[in-house]
């Protein structure tokens, strides 16, 4: 006699249990501290911030050590909980102009007003694994060399330069300066703004931003991208409550931010002339940040008037795919149960096959 | 949806600065709460969702219900199961209950596949309310892939978790083509693709998630269900709510509307029948689940409503 299997709840119950003893490991070992998390796992906790859309690095270290440093179940744990918060406000925009600058480099200018500045990289390192961070003893840190002259206030944008010849497009406000959509408000509907285009991107998957923007390099989209600016430091937010009047300063996040040139020939109405590509991310995230960068120049094909054949300019595929909430939760939910569709097809299968024998067998 | 008025917003939220770090909410912690009492301690509002949200939510399934299977667009939100896994439908869900209603979760037509016990699970710690597994006791029905087999009732609800919102889709992927086709109400390319199934199969060759017409205007995906349950969704007497979280769409067959499945004359539309009865309760009607018994390859077919069979069983007794 068969008896249906029972017994899903106190499955799922034991398996709360398995994940909570996998995830801390040898007891033996001390326990991660969210400020062990928060202070040497800096990118991955950017990397939850960057994607789960929340500032939030006490949260997102706890995100992490939950999820035992998988990023994506981090971001959904992240996301999951920022459902929750209420909504007090907009900021007013964030002026990276005035950014407290760490690292500034540009790809296109030798030197730039304010200089280069390399800041916090691992650019130049040799990547040998170093042995001497195998153990726990703190290694001898080195003084850095301070600056000749202290950074300016205010650093300009290195594409400013090129502005003032008219050799690339002005940055300007779309026609009536509309208030962008807020995605974590407003379901992604297209044809979609750029302002909410850049938007998904801030908050998408950077594996799949990093994918296609290495695809416009490689001749899916001709992108001729150089690297006008990039910068990294912390940025001032304010709010400016209605009832007060004028703006008030709330605290800082870091910003990684990058200005791409891309050559254009120009069209009609256009002169040709150097067009843009931008990305701005929460956090240290420069490969990001320039990924994003190619991504939204790419995007960008239509208004310009090029021809959006490759993946990467088609805004509903790069847009509708980039929310690695989502595609970790659709590609997943294929192990739940499919009986009962399976069961159609099934059935719907063996009609068919026997209709392709009978065939065959007359033949 | 009389049940959404017992719902009084929660003042306070419970939990102290937005912060999560400290405090009484454990995700793996205590087992599911059985009153609402209990569930007004947890940091989260009744139901997770604030009153904003879900004050957002019926207003898109007020103007579902106004349209009936137009696809309305709305600000879905992260929840704390995957998407994919029923988002859509928990929102409905958690926008709509109220402390007096009676929850059935299914799966499957079962109450106890893992994914619905979770699903309950979570209205059990969010909510507090009764939950049953019996179908004529529940207020509200959140379903994954059927539609049980005892007759639904006027009042109730069901939700449908939807992970595809649009029929068209596999046809034609880009959005702003097939909001075009619904706007002019061209749906060639579904006729197309049914008669493309007969002339090759000899008959219509889509066995679940049938396209179906809704009151004679919206062509409306019914959810994954097998096409044996589509004739369930016509002049049904209870409210039918259809959630995509991850599309970020919902729609609704308000009762007793009209709902085709889509045919051709000479083509009628046909739902599954087997030449077997459920091996458990002997039902003839029902829809059934084969299982595989032994590696020699026997099977057995089962109702898989899990409710509807065991009570066929309890009533023989």
């Amino acid at each position: 006699m068969y008896v249906a299997v029972k017994g899903g709840e106190t499955a799922i119950l034991n398996s709360y249990r398995l994940l909570a003893r996998a995830r801390r490991g040898d007891a033996a070992v001390p326990e991660l501290s969210l400020a062990q998390i928060k202070g040497q796992l800096r990118h991955a906790v950017d990397r939850v911030m960057q994607e789960g859309s929340l500032f939030d690095p006490e949260l997102a270290a706890l995100a992490l050590k939950q999820a035992a440093g998988d990023t994506q179940e981090a971001v959904f744990l992240l996301r999951a909980f920022r459902t929750t918060l209420p909504r007090f406000g907009y900021s007013v925009p964030l002026d990276t102009a005035a950014m407290r600058v760490r690292r500034r480099v540009s790809g296109t200018f030798k030197d730039v007003p304010g200089g280069q500045v390399l800041g916090p990289t691992a650019d130049y390192t040799q990547r040998l694994l170093d042995f001497s961070l195998a153990g726990t003893g703190s290694a001898n840190l080195e003084e850095p060399t301070a600056l000749a002259e202290p950074l300016p206030e205010r650093l300009p944008c290195v594409l400013d330069v090129l502005n003032r010849e008219g050799l690339i497009e002005p940055e300007t406000p779309p026609p009536g300066d509309p208030a962008p959509t807020d995605l974590t408000r407003e379901p992604l509907m297209f044809p979609a703004a750029r302002a909410t285009r850049l938007q998904n991107l801030a908050r998408g998957d950077e594996g799949w931003l990093l994918g296609l923007a290495y695809s416009t390099q490689r001749g899916y989209a001709e992108s001729h991208p150089f690297a006008g600016e990039i910068r990294m430091g912390e940025v001032t937010v304010s709010i400016a409550p209605e009832e007060l009047g004028f703006a008030v300063d709330i605290g800082e996040i870091t910003l990684t931010e990058c200005q791409m040139i891309n050559q254009f020939a120009g069209n009609g109405s256009a002169p040709p002339q150097f067009t843009r590509g931008y990305g701005l991310v929460v956090g240290e995230a420069e490969r990001k940040a320039m990924a994003m960068a190619l991504v939204d120049r790419s995007l960008r094909a239509p208004e310009l008037g090029e021809t959006a054949h490759a993946p990467a300019q088609q805004a509903e595929f790069v847009l509708c795919h980039s929310d690695n909430v989502e595609a970790s939760g659709f590609v997943q939910h294929l192990k739940l149960p499919h009986y009962v569709d399976f069961q159609a097809e099934l059935s719907l299968l063996r009609t068919l096959r026997a209709g392709f024998d009978a065939k065959g067998d007359a033949q | 949806m009389k049940h959404s008025t017992s719902c009084k917003p929660q003042t306070g939220l419970h939990r102290e600065g937005g912060r999560a770090a400290t405090g009484p909410y454990s995700p793996y912690g205590e087992e599911a709460h059985s009153d609402a009492d209990k569930a007004s301690n947890w940091r989260y509002n009744f139901g997770y969702l604030d009153e904003n949200t879900k004050r957002m939510l019926r207003r898109g399934l007020l103007k579902a219900v106004a349209i009936p299977g137009y696809q309305v667009p709305f600000g879905s939100r992260e929840m704390p199961l995957p998407y994919g896994w029923g988002t859509g439908g928990i929102q409905l869900t958690a926008s709509l209950i109220g402390r007096q209603d009676v929850l059935k979760v299914i799966d499957q037509g079962a109450d106890d596949t893992t994914n619905a016990v979770n699903i309950r699970r979570f209205f059990g710690r969010v909510c507090g309310v009764d939950t049953t597994e019996k179908s004529a006791d529940a207020t509200l029905i959140q379903t994954r892939h059927r539609i049980p087999e005892t007759p639904l009732k006027a009042g109730q609800i069901v939700v449908f978790q939807v992970p595809e919102p649009e029929p068209l889709r596999l046809l034609e992927a880009s959005e702003v083509e097939t909001r075009k086709l619904h706007a002019h109400q061209e749906y060639g390319l579904m006729h197309v693709k049914l008669y493309e199934d007969i002339a090759r199969f000899g008959h219509i060759a889509t066995s679940y998630d049938y396209p179906v017409r809704v009151n004679g205007r919206y062509l409306a995906s019914p959810s994954p269900i097998p096409k044996f349950d589509n004739p369930k969704l016509h002049q049904s007497p209870a409210l039918l709510l259809f959630g995509a979280g991850r599309e970020k769409r919902l729609y609704a067959i308000p009762p007793y509307t009209d709902v085709d499945s889509l045919a051709f004359d000479d083509h009628p539309f046909e739902i599954q029948a087997w030449d077997t009865s459920c091996a458990l309760c002997g039902s003839h009607d029902s829809y059934l689940d084969e299982i595989v018994t032994d590696d020699a390859g026997s099977r057995m077919f089962v109702c898989s409503d899990t409710d509807y069979c065991t009570s066929r069983r309890e009533d023989a007794r």
